[in-house]
């Protein structure tokens, strides 16, 4: 992008361009929907109209203004005049210091045309009509248009600020530590932000005391946020304490320990650096194809600023993996969000209404997976009253390489180097934010935390960076904690010295520990030879691409940061990466009711109206509306979709991606069931893992190179019943991936999530953990899908059913007994079922194949007559009691479609594990015993009927 | 044999290029990818090329306007070397944003505003070559099935008659309209039939395997409704050449 001309000698003239659009805006129903939606009254809604605004600085002829008309406004769609408006209407720009690329752009156009501007902004104009006062005006605004986190509004006009100077002097400051009391030492704490412990304080004192000096803020700064727990991750390096006597490593240590002891041969790299690497196949010439899976919440950012939030949490996601040198491919997502049809009036004040939040979220996904060009395939959306004012939002990205290794340096006498993105005030502070919980003025106190994201400069980055792996020795991304975690980490043991003057900036009047700390999106940072600097700056010109040269590694182990040549920072690196106390908690672990003795049934009075709720459960109904929002045709590789069947209308289980020339792929599958967790977090999370690679081996992936990404969000560790919570969790991950041989490679936990309950406590959110499953799939034209495909076809049930209703969409839909009994129970026998029916698969005895997970057997059953728009003869049920068999959760369940004459040898390759429950139809009915039959219109029709808005 | 050299042009932000170039090389073509820029220093380029595509994404975020930017880059480096190269006759196509790009560049008529449901929208289309002056779709009776990607595909023309009278509506929608296109048209060309421009992605159906009810209907024939046929039409009469 050009950068804006920063001096100026006279105050150059300012214009303003107003384009509307000549149909109807859809922009402006939308407002008007939202204001409705949110009960606010509004007179007349049709009446809305929206414009854009264009301003432009400098002075200006009528023939220039003339061209920069026709480049801004095309005579077919839209006009557009130079008049200021005089009606009524409200206009918001962005404050001083966001980025506005569109600005970017016009500076860029009129370059072109040869029209010398100074300065550029853009912004929106909204008109509510003559009958909606100003305060009624400025609430609709608020609520449904304009985010005061990243934008500014008034009534009538608006003036843009076009250079956003500061007067502030760009110097370290001293921080004086020595001689502080504990309680001293934490209000620095707070008034910076620092979320450090006590006993980390105290250990950073200690240090500079050492030392015989005081800190500068820089230092202070980088140690919070290296030491934060987003960057740090110290409760899973905790030594927790539980009350069950059973000593136990970190968290962490036993992750780390399963995938250790299961040697799988495909893992290349698990839990170091930014993403795992697995090995599933070598390439026509021999060379080996290592695929990198990762996946990162962005919970706090969404819930603060929802569209920028999600954006840039895929944004981040995906330098993560281009930062282990691998060409991303794919984005996943999964998002958990508050009823949309939430009362404004029970969303706590400092709040964005749920339905704001997830308009803005499905954007902000869509917005960069679309821009940058990946498909963004698997997912899942959760809905729950606690997620209203803390939304999760988990973004996933999986990469691709040829021939990869291991980057070797940093080695002495590499430069420090960062690509991309220039670095603003954007993001300030983001590690040490996520790792604090939130109240009502988190909105306002974080405003300088939100990221703006721009994927056509990540896009070029890519370019730039994949396939020129031989000009660099290392290389990480820009994420939480900005050049002070990428260059602090690669400086490990090696020690570097760079100078902040030389970083690009958006506007001057940073300080230096701003520079330091910015989370300015899209930047990456490499160690380059110094004699392949000139070869690796005339690829980023190719791509328009700004290169900067910060300084360079130097072997002492030191990390000396400078500003104007003046050291700010001067720290060894063992202690900004080891010095931090270990972290020593406290957990209750839970007690969840299991056996025999603990089940309850449930009664079921109309089986058939049970069903339709399901159905049409937000948690449960067609994603649809949201699936179609997301590029996911991009790369022509996605055969196997999130959404299948004859009407492309029915939900998938894993999705399979392989490119054009390739004959193998891969799959994916997520497992998340917070609800069991509320029961049981052990089983829950033995479960997700079990649904995760369910789903993968259901469209023909191979179980025995399956690979695993954990993602937690969890509460407050220091709650010692959440903390229970989470170690249970992690023992239920790591018996699974035992039980499964599937190691975890990666994992990211977002802990403090956190809400206020209507009984005015804190309480945390479900205990949620999203498992990704990669797995191999050996052959990509034989891909099974959840689609009925023939009438005659017999249908199985593999897997065992049983009374596990603890958490389950039927007392969801139903309401949930005093005693909700037992939560769904990891099956042992599942690994060995899986493999017989992948053999099953390669051996071509399966025609369709579907999960059975949310809402039981009758839903599974309904979804692959809606994916067929088949019917169904159910006659007989796995289970004596009808409520379990249609709407038990059991793990381990698949529904199988077998030829009529394969079903013997289908039975036998199952080992017996094979339960017929009946066969397809053509009549387009669902029957199953003990109900009505149900025509599959009717099935669509609930399916369906949330719809994309509701 | 080598195929006919075919130049596939990217901007910043493009990023369907290496899937429209795949799609040219299957149908026989020897595409190369070329930046704006690079084409602007060494506009010779597009003297060998026998065909040339503009490629889908998001040139420049689609800021101010879907393709406007990369269409004035054009424009105001290559202008009259683009001009000269479609006055030969040889093929031309431009996919979504190329599209965008093209009727910002008016080598074909008409606009593409905001789809008139007002979200980006991915999702397989179903689309029917029409009789035109198109080389690209000629002959080509079957319907041809591929996905959409695109938030700004609402084709907007002053007089579709008068278009359509012409020979220049080559492709339109079946069944949904799905961004409220003038008369569901899905592509355009220039009145000599060597341009063309559409906003569904041809390109991400060269192989049956892709089509999302890929294997459910044993009567249908998937490989004439391949997306690809369109590639090999434009190759044939770049080779002709």
């Amino acid at each position: 992008m050009d950068p804006a001309p920063a001096d100026r000698t006279e105050p150059a003239r300012r214009h303003r361009l107003t384009v509307r659009s000549l149909d109807p805006d859809p922009r402006a129903a939308g407002i008007a929907a939202a204001a409705v939606h949110l009960g606010l009254t509004l007179p007349r809604p049709d009446a809305v109209a929206i414009a854009d605004i264009v301003f432009v600085e400098g002075e200006l002829t009528a023939d220039e203004l003339d061209s920069l008309h026709g480049l801004l406004a095309d005579p077919l769609l839209q006009t557009a005049s130079w008049d200021v408006p005089d009606g009524p209407g409200v206009e918001v720009t962005f404050l001083p210091g966001v980025t506005d690329t569109a600005a970017a752009s016009v500076i860029h156009g009129a370059a072109q045309l040869g029209v010398r501007i100074t300065g550029a902004a853009t912004g929106r104009r909204v008109e509510l009509g003559l009958d909606v006062d100003d305060v009624l005006a400025d609430e609709i605004v608020r609520r449904v248009v304009a985010n005061p986190v990243i934008e500014r509004w008034s009534t009538g006009t608006v003036e843009p600020v076009f250079h956003p100077d500061s007067l502030r002097v760009g110097k370290a400051e001293v921080v004086a530590l020595s001689g502080r009391t504990l309680e001293e030492l934490l209000v620095i704490g707070r008034e910076r932000k620092l979320a450090l412990d006590p006993e980390e304080l105290l250990v950073v004192q200690a240090h500079f005391a050492d030392a015989g000096r005081e800190p500068t803020d820089v230092e202070l700064e980088t140690l919070a946020q290296t030491w934060s727990e987003h960057c740090a991750h110290k409760t899973f390096r905790a030594h927790i304490s539980t009350d069950d006597g059973v000593e136990r490593p970190s968290l962490l240590a036993m992750l780390r320990a399963c995938t250790e002891e299961l040697a799988s041969p495909f893992v290349k790299s698990a839990f170091v650096g930014n993403a795992g690497i697995v090995h599933f196949r070598d390439d026509a010439d021999g060379r080996p194809v290592t695929i990198a899976l990762k996946a990162e919440t962005h919970n706090h950012p969404s819930a603060v600023e929802p569209f920028g939030g999600a954006n840039t949490g895929v944004g981040g996601v995906i330098r993560d993996v281009l930062g282990i040198a691998h060409a991303p491919i794919a984005v996943t997502d999964i998002l958990c969000f508050g009823p949309p049809d939430t009362p404004v009036a029970d969303v706590p004040a400092g709040a964005l209404h749920p339905l704001r939040i997830r308009e803005g979220v499905i954007d902000g996904v869509a917005d960069y997976g679309n821009k940058i060009g990946l498909p963004t395939v698997a997912g899942a959306i959760l809905y729950d009253p606690a997620y209203t004012t803390n939304p999760l939002v988990f973004a996933g990205c999986i990469g691709q390489a040829t021939g990869w290794q291991q980057h070797a340096g940093p080695h002495p006498g590499d430069r420090v180097v960062v690509l991309g993105g220039r670095t603003g005030r954007d993001g300030i502070r983001g590690a040490t934010f996520s790792s604090l919980t939130m109240d009502a003025t988190t909105g306002e106190v974080a405003g300088a935390s939100v990221q703006i994201g721009d994927p056509v400069v990540e896009k070029l980055l890519i370019d730039v960076l994949v396939g020129a792996e031989h000009l660099f020795t290392a290389i990480t991304d820009c994420g939480a904690g900005g050049l002070s975690s990428a260059i602090g980490e690669m400086a490990e043991g090696v020690g570097a010295d760079v100078e902040l003057d030389l970083v690009p900036l958006k506007y001057a009047g940073l300080e230096p520990w701003e520079i330091w700390l910015s989370e300015a999106q899209e930047r990456m940072v490499i160690a380059v030879p110094p004699a392949l600097i000139d070869e690796l700056r005339a690829r980023c010109d190719l791509y328009g691409v700004e290169l900067a040269d910060l300084g360079r590694f130097t072997g002492d182990g030191r990390l000396v940061v400078r500003s104007g040549g003046e050291p700010v920072l001067d720290l060894d690196t063992h202690f900004l990466h080891d010095g931090r106390p270990q972290r020593r908690l406290d957990a209750t672990m839970p007690t969840p009711r299991r056996g025999d003795d603990a089940v309850t049934g449930r009664i079921v009075a109309d089986p058939v109206a049970t069903l339709l709720a399901l159905l049409a459960h937000r948690n449960i109904a067609s994603k649809a509306g949201t699936i179609h929002r997301y590029d996911h045709e991009i790369l022509g590789a996605t055969l196997v979709r999130p959404i299948v069947g004859r009407e492309c209308d029915a939900p998938g289980d894993g999705v399979v991606l392989a490119a054009p020339t390739d004959t193998e792929g891969i799959a994916v599958g997520i497992g998340v069931n917070p609800w069991y967790g509320l029961h049981d977090p052990d089983a829950m999370a033995q479960v997700a893992v079990d649904e995760a690679i369910r789903n993968v081996v259901a469209v023909g992936a191979d179980p025995d190179r399956v690979a695993l990404l954990d993602n937690f969000s969890w509460g407050d560790p220091k709650r010692p019943s959440t903390l229970g919570e989470l170690v249970a969790a992690v023992e239920g991950c790591v018996a699974a991936a035992n039980a499964f041989r599937a190691p975890f490679v990666s994992g990211k936990d977002s802990l403090n999530n956190e809400y206020t309950g209507s009984d005015g406590q804190r309480h945390a959110v479900p205990p949620t953990l999203v498992i990704t499953a990669v797995a191999h799939v050996p052959d990509a034209d034989r891909c099974v899908q959840p689609v009925l495909r023939a009438a005659g076809n017999v249908l199985v049930l593999v897997g065992r059913t049983a009374p596990e209703f603890a958490g389950s969409h039927l007392d969801m839909v139903a309401g949930e007994p005093a005693d909700p009994g037992v939560a769904p129970q990891p099956d042992h026998d599942a690994p060995g079922r899986y493999r017989r029916l992948h053999r099953a698969i390669l051996d071509g005895l399966v025609r369709s194949c579907h999960d059975v997970s949310e809402g039981g057997l009758a839903v599974a059953l309904a979804e692959l007559c809606i994916a067929g728009r088949l019917g169904a003869d159910v006659t007989a049920l796995p289970h004596p009691d009808l409520a379990t068999s249609l709407f038990a959760e059991s793990a381990g369940r698949l529904v199988v479609e077998v030829a009529p004459g394969d079903v013997d040898t289908f039975g036998e390759a199952m080992g017996g594990d094979a339960f017929v429950l009946g066969t397809v139809n053509e009549t387009g009915v669902l029957t199953l015993p003990g109900m009505a039959p149900i025509d599959v219109n009717s099935l669509v029709a609930a399916f369906n009927r949330i719809g994309l808005d509701r | 044999m080598t195929g006919v050299p075919a130049l596939v042009i990217a901007g910043p932000g493009t990023n369907r290029d290496r899937d429209l170039a795949l799609a040219l090389a299957m149908a026989g073509a020897d595409p190369s990818i070329v930046l704006a820029d690079q084409l602007v220093a060494d506009p010779t380029l597009l003297r060998d090329a026998r065909i040339v595509a503009v490629a889908g994404g998001f040139s420049y975020g689609d800021a101010l306007g879907a393709g406007n930017m990369l269409a004035l880059d054009l424009r105001v480096g290559v202008g009259d070397a683009l001009a000269e190269y479609v006055a030969t006759g040889r093929p031309m196509i431009g996919i979504c944003n190329g599209f965008q790009v093209l009727t910002r560049t008016h080598l074909l008529p008409g606009a593409l505003g905001h789809n008139a449901h007002g979200r980006f929208e991915c999702r397989w289309v179903t689309l029917q070559p029409q009789r035109s002056n198109c080389l690209w779709t000629d002959g080509i009776d079957d319907t041809i099935d591929c996905p959409i990607a695109h938030g700004e595909g609402r084709y907007v023309h002053p007089d579709v008659d008068a278009l359509a009278a012409a020979g220049q509506v080559a492709i339109t929608y079946v069944g949904t309209n799905p961004n409220g296109s003038v008369a569901s048209i899905a592509g355009v060309c220039n009145p000599a039939g060597n341009v063309l421009g559409l906003m569904p992605h041809p390109e991400n159906h060269v192989l049956p395997r892709q089509h999302p009810t890929a294997g459910l209907d044993p009567a249908r024939d998937p490989e004439r409704h391949l997306g690809l046929r369109i590639f090999r039409n434009g190759v044939a009469a770049a080779a002709q050449m």
